[in-house]
């Protein structure tokens, strides 16, 4: 995975609550088997009309908003659907962080996945943010500071230690958890002392 | 200190806490579908790994398949390189695969209980949000991401932090026509789809207690469009005999070993949560959504509601967003909505005793002219029983379509779906916008309502039958 690093970019405001997976990437590009590729179906539905044209009052669809690698939005981001296809859309298409006062679980975890910074701010916060990004005004995103530059203001955002180390550094999860892989082992040996019908499946 | 459910099932699977509570969970139970697995099985190439007890891991393609005739195998040629790369998958990392003309094959939510797979204090992971079917075993289960899949199939484990505990209790008892389905659209209208954010929600009380297995997965089953992490359920006599002589349950010695361990699988009596909501099982009437958001339910006596009294600004514009995608007025009388399809199915609705309850409605009943109504049954077995039982006939008969099994109308992935603009009744989980069909408009409903709503050709309220 990536490191993440500091952004600043003038970011895009989606002032909807409840966007969806589905609506981040419809299922008819779930049929991929690859991770990459999708950041021209995000949004999908909502960025081009039948025929296939841009739709031209969607946000994403014009400058400098095409270029945002920030995407603010309602409450309740990324309910539905565990697809990380939803993720991997935002990341394709140069998003990097996403903020919001509220996220699902299963999206919010995805997010840290795949480096991606998921912000959760209070509502007041995502006000005043969606005002920047109407003034095409960049805002500045600092991990290691945990915190949001905007204007002459600044706001501390709080976030779990683990995962901020995770994406800081760009770790391998699956290479961390197999460092413990003895615990795992003597776990298991309990497992087949303990409840014998697991391990063996029948 | 006195232990919830789920406090007792996460100590129990604890594997490794690092000091900032992020923990190590065991795995027992992994199943895996052909959407989001493909880019797991990929990286586990790339980094050269194994799965580490391919024996816990459970495979089937459900997303894709046609439900039609599939003797010629699949047309779609972007929906056969998925399929065929699970199961080409499977086969290299040896993990049980059921193919689709399997007997077994099915949902993925609906097979697992099927087979015994799941079971009682079990964590069970799948990367699919309605994991949380399972639950209805008293087995923490929960969908997961792809790169988690790939983070189980490697370690048999998951980076988890523990979530806050939610009781959610049903006191009382349902009124007639009042289904398991109900029961959980009137949670989430109560909770709304974040109220479970942050939680896992044990489903208690005697309507939960007096629910049959199968109602309580319809009820699980939707715990994540309250945005709960899981929802469980203690299991009971009940469960231990749903899952008592399946393929894949505890045989033998085990069985009573096991018997012993699930008999302890309960709340506390002094135990605290951290959230509890009441609901009255007299008060929940047959629901109906009107938006596209599993929390804009109403009852099917009531009306679409106006954006214009709602206080809150977002909550107002999401309102008047749906509406506009729906093609509703406000004000509209619910029983006034005209419907051009219907879809009994999905792992929510899915089962013997939906298909059940569905033709005791319609025998010898005919669907209205206009609408188009297709039965998927959730998995083979399903198909088979209901067969055997002849309800298939009653479906046909009454101008149902009956199919193959799958996720089908559900999400739409394969040729099942609503053109932009038809309205469907639907027994599925989800109401988002485009869900079945882009412009689709999708109203969430029990099996019953949905086959009253055929009968009628609009949407109805099942008492009146
Ligand atoms: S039936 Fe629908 S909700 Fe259930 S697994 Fe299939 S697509 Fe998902």
């Amino acid at each position: 995975m990536e490191k993440f690093k500091n952004i600043k970019s003038i970011p895009a405001y989606l002032p909807l609550i409840n966007i969806d997976t589905d609506m981040i990437i419809p299922k008819q590009f779930l049929k991929t088997i690859k991770r990459s590729g999708l950041g021209k179906s995000l949004f999908y539905e909502m960025r081009f009309d039948e025929q296939g044209n841009s739709i031209k009052n969607f946000v994403l669809n014009n400058d400098p908003y095409k270029n945002s690698k920030i995407l603010i939005s309602g409450k309740n981001f990324g309910c539905g659907s565990s697809r990380e296809h939803a993720p991997w859309a935002l990341l394709d298409f140069g998003i990097r962080c996403v903020i919001s006062q509220s996220f699902a679980d299963i999206f919010y975890n995805n997010c840290f996945k795949n480096g991606i910074l998921p912000i959760i701010v209070q509502e007041n916060i995502v006000k005043e943010l969606g005002e920047c990004s109407g003034r095409k005004e960049n805002i500045e995103i600092k991990l290691s500071e945990q915190e949001i530059i905007y204007g002459n203001k600044s706001h501390k955002f709080k976030l779990d230690l683990f995962k901020k180390k995770c994406l800081i550094e760009g770790l391998d999860d699956i290479a961390l958890s197999l460092e413990k892989t003895k615990h795992i082992e003597t776990f298991e040996n309990k497992l087949t002392q303990n409840k014998p019908w697991i391990l063996n499946n029948g | 200190m006195p232990k919830t459910l789920y406090d007792k099932i996460w100590d129990e699977h604890l594997v490794y806490e690092r000091q900032d509570g992020t923990s190590l969970l065991y795995v027992d139970r992994h199943l895996i579908h052909e959407v989001t697995s493909p880019q797991a099985f990929e990286g586990l190439r790339l980094g050269k790994r194994k799965v580490r007890k391919p024996n816990l891991n459970l495979a089937v393609a459900d997303h894709n398949v046609p439900t039609t005739d599939r003797s010629k195998g699949i047309d779609d040629k972007e929906s056969k390189i998925q399929v065929d790369a699970l199961r080409n998958n499977c086969k290299e990392f040896g993990i049980e695969f059921f193919d689709m003309n399997d007997k077994r094959h099915g949902i993925v939510h609906i097979i697992g209980p099927e087979q015994g797979f799941t079971q009682p204090g079990t964590v069970i992971v799948c990367g699919d949000s309605h994991t949380a079917t399972h639950g209805a075993f008293g087995a923490l289960a929960f969908g997961v991401g792809t790169s988690e899949v790939e983070h189980v199939l490697a370690t048999q484990t998951l980076i988890q932090k523990k979530s806050k505990n939610f009781r959610l209790i049903v006191n009382g008892k349902l009124s007639i026509g009042v289904t398991a389905k109900d029961v959980i659209l009137k949670i989430i209208g109560t909770i709304g789809t974040a109220g479970g954010t942050g939680f896992v929600i044990e489903f208690a009380g005697d309507v939960i207690k007096n629910l049959s297995i199968e109602e309580r997965m319809t009820v699980c089953n939707m715990t994540i469009e309250g945005g709960a992490r899981a929802g469980l359920i203690e299991p009971d006599k009940k469960t231990f005999e749903y899952l008592k002589g399946k393929p894949m349950s505890p045989k033998h010695n085990n069985w009573n070993k096991a018997l012993e361990h699930w008999s302890n699988l309960k709340s506390d009596d002094d135990c605290k949560f951290d959230k509890e909501v009441v609901i009255k099982g007299e008060d929940i009437v047959p629901q109906v959504t009107w938006g596209t958001s599993p929390q804009d339910v109403v009852p099917v006596n009531g009306f679409v509601p106006n954006p214009d009294q709602e206080k809150d600004k977002d909550r107002k514009v999401a309102m008047e967003r749906s509406l506009n995608y729906m093609g509703l007025q406000p004000n509209t009388k619910i029983t006034d909505i005209k419907i051009d399809k219907v879809f009994i199915g999905s792992c929510t609705n899915g089962r013997i005793q939906d298909l059940r309850e569905a033709a005791k409605l319609l025998k010898d009943k005919k669907i209205a002219k206009h609408v188009n109504a297709i039965v998927v049954p959730g998995s083979g077995l399903v198909k088979g029983q209901a067969e055997e039982e002849g309800l298939d006939k009653i479906f046909k008969n009454s101008g149902f379509e009956w199919r193959e099994p799958g996720c089908s109308m559900c999400l739409a992935m394969n040729a099942d779906k609503l053109n932009p603009k038809e309205r469907c009744a639907s027994t599925s989980n989800r109401n988002f916008e485009g869900r079945q069909g882009r412009g689709g408009r999708t109203h969430l409903v029990s099996p019953a309502m949905a086959v009253a709503a055929a009968i009628n050709g609009h949407l109805s309220d099942v008492r009146k039958f």
